[in-house]
């Protein structure tokens, strides 16, 4: 059976802070998931992902995640490790979540 | 204590520049992170899942105080306030930034602590007994001879590219508390016609395959241990295989050659490069000589007497957490650094700083990091035990449950490390939390539950009595739990119970596996391991499966 195809955006880890990261529209790098570009078509994907990683690198481990389109109309991680990328870890109230409070 | 020697510390500073200038470079855009990331590595440097991590070996676990405190300052400048001791007896910083590590190793150095080789396919942190120096069964301090491997493994030429990474933890007890039947090599000291020596043992190992060491050497001179453990890895370094990944370890290597093969391959080696080490035995002299064994004062037990009668809780935590001392008038204590709910193997900054305090005022300045993410004082009389319990019960450090269902190992499984298929941490603070509800541990006694978040077995899972892993079904947490394992001197490889359990399975499935022990244990002296092994599994399956049970019998 075919997977189902998700739409991606493209993310990384920030090269000095460590923090995940996401492409946004502008091209620019956001550590918030609902500032990233949410990218329906494969093809496009590939190009924006391809793009990316041509650039001078001030990211690490670029690649493309899965994705769901939220209510709002932003990106919801389709995947638990997306989720956690996304808000932090689960014992402490550390990373993207203490920002996000 | 080892005390660094000139050589030590300038060796150290020329590496932390050379590191700075490797950030500096890539930083600049001058290294591509393919260039840079072996070279991070080899300073133990990752970058997991929503930051860089530092991982600083802390040789043999053995720390004094000022190297504690030091710990200390580096979580409050650099990292969120706190540090993960991990199951190989190093420390992890989870949220360093890339522009502050050549600082922090530079802080590190001051104290003789480094991260070097605690990543890449080299020769690791050399483990050892965490009651190493102090125990009461122990036949000689395994340290020298760990620091021996430290400074022969360290910058090796030989053996920065091999096969894949190598661990070699060593014990100076006939009492395994090193998991040294799980080791790349594992030296077990034992006494041969009046002479010590060691049991060598090499090819085991967790992960995602797991094996029991095999014995190459039952007993090997101490004075041959460097060549030996030379020609052992120069075996591996030839004939380790370099084609999959998952087959790189030398415990393959010994699995497809067959020890008697490897044996004589490495004894060749042995034989030939012998000559070269006629030095290594000045080198354990004078290593031996900056080991300063305590001087420890007779003392008088009776504060400790009139507590134990007189105050249940310092009687409950001094029967989980001490263990017997070479000298009857001391102690070894466990500093739990399992609080029930809280992160396996966290400490605080104010936590190491109140332990490195201990450490001073009544532990001859000497401290230890347990492979079961335990902090320990190696030497406290027991007339101070009162004393020091109140001072940890004050920090948040007096848990009485070592050894217990709540001393849980996990690895950071996925709410940090990027290899991780599942979390560990929060289903081993919802068990130490369940059974603290229950009051279920101490009525179960002894017994090691061990979580990994992935196949790569960090938190020892094979070899815990029970034991968690965490994998991604199909988008989904799930649990194995396995049954049996021992990570003692009688090693053994846990079985699987069947098939996994969902992330809120998981802990109702573990108490449902508690429950079934206390009933059918047949006195409280039979422990956990030791009932699996008379009654098999069939019975705690049909506790973890019970509508299954209840299909068969229809």
């Amino acid at each position: 059976m075919p997977r189902k195809h998700h739409p991606k955006v493209v993310t990384a880890n920030d090269l000095l802070e460590g923090d995940v990261v996401y492409r946004t529209a502008a091209g620019s790098w956001s550590s918030d998931l609902r500032a990233a570009v949410l990218i329906e078509d494969p093809e496009q994907a590939s190009t924006e992902l391809a793009l990316a990683q041509s650039e001078p690198a001030m990211v690490v481990g670029i690649y493309l995640a899965d994705m769901e389109r939220g209510p709002d109309g932003t990106p919801q991680p389709v995947h638990f490790r997306e989720a956690f990328r996304a808000t932090g870890p689960s014992n402490y109230a550390h990373g993207k979540q203490a920002g996000l409070r | 204590m080892y005390t660094y020697s000139e050589f030590d510390t300038a060796f150290l500073a020329e590496r932390n520049r050379q590191f700075r200038a490797q950030v500096a470079r890539r930083i600049s855009g001058n290294l591509t992170e393919d260039e840079f990331k072996p070279l991070r590595l080899m300073n133990g440097l990752y970058l997991q899942l929503h930051a860089y991590m530092l991982r600083v070996a802390i040789p043999y676990g053995s720390l004094n105080s000022a190297q504690m405190d030091k710990l200390a300052e580096l979580a409050d400048r650099w990292d969120k306030g706190y540090g993960h001791f991990t199951t190989r007896q190093n420390i992890q910083y989870n949220w360093p930034k890339l522009n502050d590590i050549p600082d922090m190793l530079d802080a590190l150095a001051k104290v003789g602590l480094h991260a070097i080789q605690t990543s890449g396919n080299t020769i690791r942190n050399v483990t050892a007994d965490h009651f190493a120096g102090a125990a009461a069964d122990e036949l000689a301090d395994p340290r020298p001879y760990a620091e021996l491997l430290r400074q022969w493994s360290t910058d090796h030429p030989e053996f920065q590219f091999l096969p894949r990474k190598f661990k070699i933890a060593v014990s100076g007890s006939p009492n395994d508390r090193a998991v040294t039947k799980a080791h790349d090599i594992g030296l077990r000291m034992r006494r041969k016609e009046g002479e010590l020596g060691f049991e060598v043992i090499v090819g085991g190992g967790l992960g995602r395959t797991p094996m029991i060491g095999k014995v190459i050497r039952d007993f090997l001179p101490l004075s041959d241990l460097l060549p030996y453990a030379e020609a052992i890895v120069h075996v591996y370094n030839r004939l380790g295989r370099r084609d999959n990944k998952y087959k790189a370890r030398i415990k393959i290597m010994v699995h497809e050659h067959g020890i008697e093969d490897v044996r004589a391959l490495v004894e060749e080696a042995f034989t030939r490069i012998k000559p070269e080490f006629a030095g290594a035995d000045t080198l354990l002299a004078q290593i031996k000589t900056r080991f300063r064994a305590p001087d420890l004062r007779p003392r008088e037990t009776q504060a400790f007497d009139t507590a134990y009668r007189r105050d249940p809780v310092f009687r409950a935590w001094a029967d989980t957490n001490l263990a017997p001392h070479r000298k009857a008038d001391h102690a070894i204590v466990t500093v739990s650094i399992k609080a029930h709910g809280q992160t396996p193997g966290d400490a605080t900054s104010a936590q190491m700083r109140v332990l490195a305090d201990l450490a001073r005022k009544y532990g001859y300045d000497e401290l230890r990091i347990s492979h079961e993410q335990n902090v320990i004082l190696p030497h406290v009389a027991k007339t101070d035990l009162p004393a020091v319990h109140a001072a940890l019960l004050a920090a948040g450090l007096g848990t009485a449950n070592v050894g217990l269902a709540s001393d849980i190992i996990a690895c950071p499984g996925m709410d940090y490390c990027a290899l991780a298929t599942a979390r560990s941490i929060p289903v081993a603070q919802d068990i130490a939390t369940r059974v603290e509800a229950l009051r279920l541990e101490h009525a179960v006694g002894p017994l090691k539950i061990k979580i990994s978040g992935c196949i790569n077995a960090c938190g020892h899972h094979h070899v815990g009595h029970i034991g968690i892993l965490g994998l991604d079904r199909g988008g989904v947490e799930t649990y194995q739990i396995t049954l049996g394992g021992d990570a003692t001197e009688a090693a053994a490889i846990g079985q699987r119970t069947g098939p996994g359990f969902s992330y809120e399975e998981i802990v109702p499935a573990i108490e449902r596996l508690l429950k079934a022990y206390l009933d059918l244990r047949e006195s409280e002296d039979e422990l956990f391991i030791d009932a699996v092994q008379r009654v098999g599994h069939a019975p705690f399956k049909a506790a973890l499966y019970p509508t299954e049970a209840h299909a068969d019998a229809a």
